[in-house]
């Protein structure tokens, strides 16, 4: 199969915050393209295609909103889609991109997104509509509590405390002072994760990312075109992979489970069928940046794991140790904070993409990690069943 | 010069209210007509071996017809658990625990409350709903053909 190199060659971020008073929905998801497309130096007609990232439409509150966005993003006269996969909705938006180009079918394509969860009080109810009437929707599953329970099965099966989930977001908090996008940028202690309110065992509050506002836009084109963009260190897409699980979270945690709910193992899966694509066969050694999708402390050590950057149960005292850190450490997770310090759910999965990106192009600013070679990005969503991994590089195969 | 001043904080308030009925089906159906009678009925695939609650008309893992049902123990062992201790909206008050527990007889494990549990200790509740530990089913007096019927207790 042939395959065309593909690029990214632009990225555009506003600021996540709780609300944007300033812009509508639409304008936000403008104001990022417009930013996407001066990055790279391009105009809205050397796009040929759109793709639109676009969760759960009740946070902002205009049902399947895409279709208000077409005329905001320039996709009028375009082909256009929606991704939307849950949490993950950024990454199999990225990756649909990405595959429109390296297909061959497209040359230059947008993808780009907004949300404003917090334009409802009632956003965790809105998560828990996700679970089916018949079986669990009456048992109070939401995304915190969903994820408390496979955390709770993690700390079970691997010894790991709740300190050490805390350490994760001091951690998250001291990278995101650097990130003038980020959400949560003030710095906090173990003691006040561990002293905020409890929410769902073991969680607390500051165990758990905001509700967000904002929008992120990328620019992805083929190779032979980079040198008409104003982009002279593109992010090269080296690897892109996705897996979906059951949605019964149920079928993947006893004995006769073909895949582990604590784990979140669907990234073995994904990662490797992307590090192939890459031509990664040491992570550790030929990654320097992993920007990864951690809604709760939790995430952090299981995904590591099944990222291949160290074994199972192993995150945690690598994490103690400061192997995660932004400076000296052996992999720098999170450089911008992550997703605990901005959740603007239907585009997180983007903002991992672009962050990384960054990181490639060497414009990460203040939180730039020296020497970055290949960059992995990471989304997950629906009922922690679906599972995006891709793998940026600073040059083609 | 005359300039309409923009309102930073002007909003515009909305509510959905949507009614649906939802088709229950024969797998669900079936499973629902036996938690009238106080019991619990697993879908098996002959080909795999699987027993899954919920049951499934077709074996995910063998792409076979589930071509059995097996009552499913009433007690079995918790899987994953939390204890919710702050209020979301349109959600039950805090506090409440919730479990996914695997039935004994059965390869997949289903979600439900675990009552009967002082919860004003978390740490401390939560140390009693490790992996592992045993519950049994407790079915309420009413029953309505509902997955709200029964719920979990410590064994």
């Amino acid at each position: 199969m042939t395959q065309r190199n593909v690029a990214v060659v632009g990225v555009g971020q506003l600021p996540y915050r709780t609300h944007h008073a300033d812009r509508t929905y639409v304008e936000l998801a403008q104001d990022a393209t417009l930013a996407a497309l001066r990055h790279a130096g391009l105009a809205p007609d050397d796009v040929d295609a759109v793709v639109f990232s676009l969760a759960p439409t009740q946070f902002m509150g205009v049902n399947d909103a895409d279709k208000w966005a077409v005329d905001a993003v320039w996709a009028q006269g375009k082909p256009f889609m929606r991704v939307s996969t849950g949490g993950a909705t950024g990454g199999s938006a990225f990756q649909a991109a990405y595959q429109h180009i390296a297909s061959g079918m497209f040359r230059c394509v947008l993808v780009v997104g907004a949300d404003r969860v917090a334009e409802t009080p009632d956003a965790q109810h809105v998560l828990n509509l996700i679970w089916d009437r018949f079986y669990e929707h009456d048992f109070a599953l939401n995304t915190v509590t969903m994820t408390a329970l496979a955390a709770q099965r993690y700390m079970h099966r691997y010894g790991v405390t709740e300190e050490q989930f805390a350490r994760v977001v001091v951690r998250a908090r001291r990278n995101a002072a650097g990130n003038p996008n980020a959400h949560l940028r003030k710095p906090v202690t173990v003691a006040e994760v561990m002293d905020s309110p409890r929410v769902s065992w073991p969680f607390k509050r500051f165990d758990i990312c905001p509700r967000s506002s904002g929008a992120a836009a990328m620019v992805l084109c083929a190779g032979d075109m980079v040198a008409r963009t104003r982009c002279t260190r593109p992010a090269w897409v080296r690897g892109a992979s996705g897996i979906s699980h059951s949605v019964f979270m149920g079928d993947r945690m006893t004995y006769w489970s073909d895949s582990e709910f604590a784990d979140h193992d669907g990234f073995h899966h994904a990662a490797w069928a992307a590090y192939r694509q890459a031509g990664i066969v040491d992570p550790l050694r030929q990654i320097q940046v992993a920007e990864i999708y951690d809604p709760f402390s939790s995430f952090q050590f299981p995904q590591l794991e099944s990222l291949g950057f160290c074994g199972r149960g192993a995150a945690a005292a690598i994490s103690d140790a400061g192997g995660f850190d932004l400076d000296g450490g052996m992999l720098a997770v999170n450089p911008s904070g992550g997703t605990l310090c901005a959740n603007p759910i239907g585009v997180t999965g983007l903002v991992r993409a672009a962050d990384a990106a960054l990181q490639i192009m060497g414009e990460a600013g203040a939180n730039q990690v020296s020497n970055v070679h290949a960059a992995v990005a990471t989304a997950i969503g629906g009922s922690t069943q679906f599972f995006t991994c891709t793998v940026l590089g600073d040059d083609h195969a | 010069m005359t300039t309409t001043q923009a309102v930073d904080d002007d909003v515009i308030h909305g509510e959905w209210h949507v009614r649906y009925t939802y088709s229950v089906g024969k797998v669900a159906g079936t499973f629902f007509a036996a938690l009238r009678e106080g019991r619990i009925l697993a879908s098996r695939c002959s080909d795999s071996g699987l027993v899954y609650l919920p049951p499934r008309a077709y074996c995910e893992r063998s792409f076979q017809p589930c071509d059995g049902w097996v009552e499913a123990g009433l007690a079995g062992e918790i899987e994953a658990a939390t204890i919710v201790t702050a209020a979301f909206e349109h959600l039950p008050p805090p506090p409440y625990a919730i479990a996914y527990v695997r039935l004994d007889g059965v390869s997949t494990a289903m979600v439900n409350f675990v009552r009967g549990l002082a919860l004003s200790d978390v740490p401390a509740a939560a140390a009693r709903l490790r992996p592992g530990t045993r519950v049994n089913v407790v079915f309420g007096a009413q029953r309505a053909g509902r997955i709200t019927d029964f719920h979990y207790e410590l064994a």
